[in-house]
């Protein structure tokens, strides 16, 4: 197979298991102030996370690790190009990584509050900035004939990845709720239960609109893979939400994780093979060809994943399986 | 100061902050396993107290220590996309190595062990933490590789002016790194042993939990003594590489201008760096050519000729880095070392003592030993990455080159005031959190009444 278009489906593939998987405990953070007003009540949330959260980041860790060693080019061009929301996310996966430690380790309400809101701060930016920037990164954005990024701040915040990025915080937030109505028991669930249904139309009605925008402005035509992938996503949503209605927790999770994976699948599809594309000059753009390391290194990198995937895979599911049980209010359940 | 000087000293605090966390991370992650593994064979219940206690601490200095790692990875594109480009080939691979071999490990297993002690059998809980400890030693080591080929540029071809990855078991069997990996692993067991000595011998004092304290210190004084004992014996093998490979960081280290055979070592030194000469030069003679190659002869070479020498083969320029900062970060570091080897006998012989019984005040130099580490740490980092400029990568690429060309001043300006910002709040409140909870310490031992009630 040729190495570059698997490094590039790889590349893909860890993207998307961040925003499934990161993407499921942004949304519980971002529900945080909503889910409760008892302090049990918000610890039961994140006791839900608690084991998972960490892991679920090292695919975001490992996306950007993949894109520097099969796609340098890219990786240099993404990150110094997108440098201002690039910083916001760190501040926000900063704060919001203490936050979960911190809060609580000092018995005090005024402590507790102040960690609650930069873990709810902390977990609503990132998936809004990385979807704007995965959608710019999609429409194209100036850059010149030396692969940088010319294009300053304000060139990134239009129309089409404002609504991107809007798209992948209601999705985040929706996996969220659907996540806390299959792990928590009692009033958390409850609350879940609702939260999920208020955010499942406005949901389903913005990536309707942001697949159909990407498929038709995005390319002359667009991919025939795009669009199976843009229809399978709208329908897993659809599955997923009267799942949810049905009080099916497990399906509805996850179906709508598959829909969440093949939104992410349809910006890639729709990419490929270009992996950011120039508005300047369309000559100008990162492909995978000019943008990818040497085949020495991408064989070694194929080896090396080969090997050791399938054990990441095994005990990060593993420990999914450990934490199965659903989680109630109690404190003498509670870790955090 | 210009876009380049910023995105310098942005990499700079961010780094050095980042690795106040690590050494401690990787030496706790250890001895809290071997606690729980002693509980484990042992079926004595402290030793799972003193798991779950140094494990508390351990996981607020592993917090810091995962989000600021998050940093790193992003400011190789952010801040030096002209670095990622020229050494992406080579560099990005350990880095994604890292992420899928030990940061897996270590965030899966953490969680398990943090929630799972009610969930998982003893022997895997335990199993969990080694996990950990193997991670963050993994983590450590993909890290150096990617690290050594900046000091040391092995398994390399140039193809259009880039290094292209050649051969990837000489990358990972740099020279460079059989050092540089024992050395920066031992002196995080040293940390984590120190820190661990420290908090006990502070309660000690006190009087209370005695056995608790009393085990503690003993795990952590049988790692001390080996590690430092490592730490020392690799430094002596790594300084005495560095006089091949990076002779320049060498000279600068001790101080020496000019060439010498049979060459002396700075007792004190203090240089004129523009005048390029040593205002107060105080040596002891034969003993760096003893140092450097075992017997009381061999030429060292002096910054000047070095320089020469540079300018010969890589063009015009200047080729001398901070003399300052190397000369002195390498004597706190050694002073640090050597230090430390002494206080670990010091807690050998609290060991000693008839039921670890210490009265006086002066025994609290041991808590605050915990510093030493720390400090020898960062002035080690200090030598071994001021002391490779104006380089970046070896003999290939200038620092100056490899800065983001397209990213504003304005906005470095705004990251490195938002992380310094960041970085000292959390220092404070990461801080605030560990005194809180090793003064406070393992709350007592139930009693056999409060069992029964319960």
């Amino acid at each position: 197979m040729d190495l570059q278009v698997l490094w590039f489906v790889l590349v893909a593939v860890l993207y998307t298991g961040f925003f499934v998987l990161e993407g499921f405990d942004f949304g519980v953070g971002i529900l945080l102030p909503f889910i409760g007003k008892k302090d049990e009540e918000k610890r039961a949330a994140i006791n839900t996370i608690g084991p998972l959260w960490d892991a679920n980041e090292v695919w975001l860790v490992l996306a950007g690790g993949a894109t520097f060693a099969a796609f340098p080019q890219w990786y240099a061009t993404l990150f110094s190009g997108f440098y201002l929301p690039l910083l916001l996310i760190l501040v926000a996966l900063i704060l919001r990584g203490v936050s979960f430690e911190f809060r609580g380790k000092v018995e005090s309400p005024r402590w507790r509050s102040l960690w609650d809101t930069t873990a709810f701060i902390g977990s609503l930016l990132p998936p809004l900035l990385f979807g704007v920037a995965f959608a710019n990164m999609l429409r194209g954005v100036p850059i010149d004939g030396n692969m940088n990024y010319e294009g300053g701040f304000f060139n990134l915040l239009n129309v089409y990845a404002l609504f991107g990025g809007l798209t992948f915080l209601a999705l985040s937030a929706l996996l969220g709720a659907l996540f806390l109505n299959l792990k928590t028991a009692g009033s958390v669930q409850e609350t879940a239960e609702k939260i999920a249904k208020r955010l499942g139309l406005p949901s389903l009605a913005l990536l309707l609109v942001f697949v159909v925008w990407t498929l038709l402005t995005t390319r002359a035509t667009p991919a025939v893979l795009a669009i199976v992938f843009g229809v399978i996503s709208l329908v897993a949503l659809v599955a997923g939400l009267l799942a949810a209605r049905a009080r099916r927790g497990g399906l509805a999770f996850g179906a709508s994780v598959l829909a969440v994976a093949m939104n992410v699948a349809v910006i890639f599809a729709s990419l490929f093979p270009n992996v950011m594309v120039s508005s300047s000059d369309p000559t100008f753009s990162l492909t995978i060809r000019n943008a990818s390391s040497s085949p020495n290194t991408l064989t070694v990198m194929s080896i090396v994943v080969a090997i050791f995937l399938p054990f990441v895979l095994a005990y990060q599911g593993w420990s999914y399986w450990v934490f199965r049980k659903r989680i109630t209010a109690k404190v003498e359940d509670l870790n955090y | 100061m210009d876009a380049l000087a910023l995105a310098r000293s942005q990499f700079a605090i961010t780094t050095v902050y980042h690795f106040f966390f690590v050494p401690l991370t990787i030496g706790l992650s250890l001895i809290t396993a071997i606690m729980e593994t002693i509980y484990v064979r042992k079926g004595d219940e402290t030793y799972k107290r003193m798991a779950k206690f140094w494990g508390k601490l351990f996981l607020i200095n592993f917090a810091v220590g995962v989000v600021t790692g998050l940093v790193q990875e992003f400011q190789f594109g952010m801040n030096w996309s002209e670095y990622s480009r020229f050494v992406g080939d080579i560099f990005g691979a350990p880095l994604a190595i890292e992420g899928l071999t030990a940061f897996f490990l270590e965030a899966t297993f953490i969680g398990l062990w943090i929630f799972g002690w009610d969930k998982l059998s003893k022997g895997v809980h335990a199993l969990a933490i080694w996990m950990v400890a193997i991670g963050t030693t993994v983590s450590a080591l993909w890290i150096l590789v990617a690290n050594s080929f900046m000091h040391y540029p092995v398994g390399y071809v140039m193809v259009d002016g880039r290094p292209m990855l050649n051969n990837f078991a000489e990358l990972i069997f740099n020279p460079h790194l059989m050092t540089q990996f024992p050395h920066t692993i031992f002196s995080g067991y040293v940390t984590g042993a120190f820190f661990v000595i420290g908090i006990s011998v502070f309660h000690l004092l006190k009087k209370k939990n005695v056995d608790f304290y009393a085990k503690s210190l003993k795990v952590a004084s049988v790692v001390a003594l080996i590690s430092i004992g490592g730490v020392i014996l690799v430094g002596h093998a790594q300084a005495q590489l560095m006089v091949k490979q990076q002779p320049m960081k060498m000279a600068a280290a001790e101080g020496l201008w000019d060439s010498e055979d049979p060459a002396s070592l700075s007792l004190i030194t203090i240089s004129d760096e523009e005048a390029g000469e040593a205002t107060v030069d105080v040596r002891i003679p034969n003993a760096l050519s003893f140092l450097a190659y075992n017997t009381f002869t061999g030429e060292v070479r002096g910054i000047h000729q070095l320089q020469e020498e540079y300018e010969e083969l890589y063009g015009p320029g200047n080729y001398v880095p901070s003399v300052m900062i190397a000369y002195w970060s390498f004597r706190i570091m050694v002073g640090a070392g050597f230090l430390m080897a002494f206080l670990v006998l010091v807690a050998f012989f609290i060991w000693g003592k008839k039921k670890f019984k210490i009265q006086s005040k002066w025994w609290y130099l041991l808590t605050a030993a915990i510093a030493l580490p720390y400090l020898a740490n960062t002035t080690g980092w200090l030598l071994t990455e001021t002391g490779r400029q104006p380089w970046v990568v070896y003999g290939l690429l200038k620092t100056a080159d490899a800065v983001s060309p397209n990213v504003p001043k304005e906005f470095v300006m705004a990251s490195l005031a938002v992380f310094t910002l960041l970085y000292g709040a959390l220092m404070v409140v990461d801080v605030y959190l560990m005194v809180k909870f090793a003064r406070a310490g393992v709350e007592d031992e139930p009693s056999a009444a409060q069992v029964k009630a319960s």
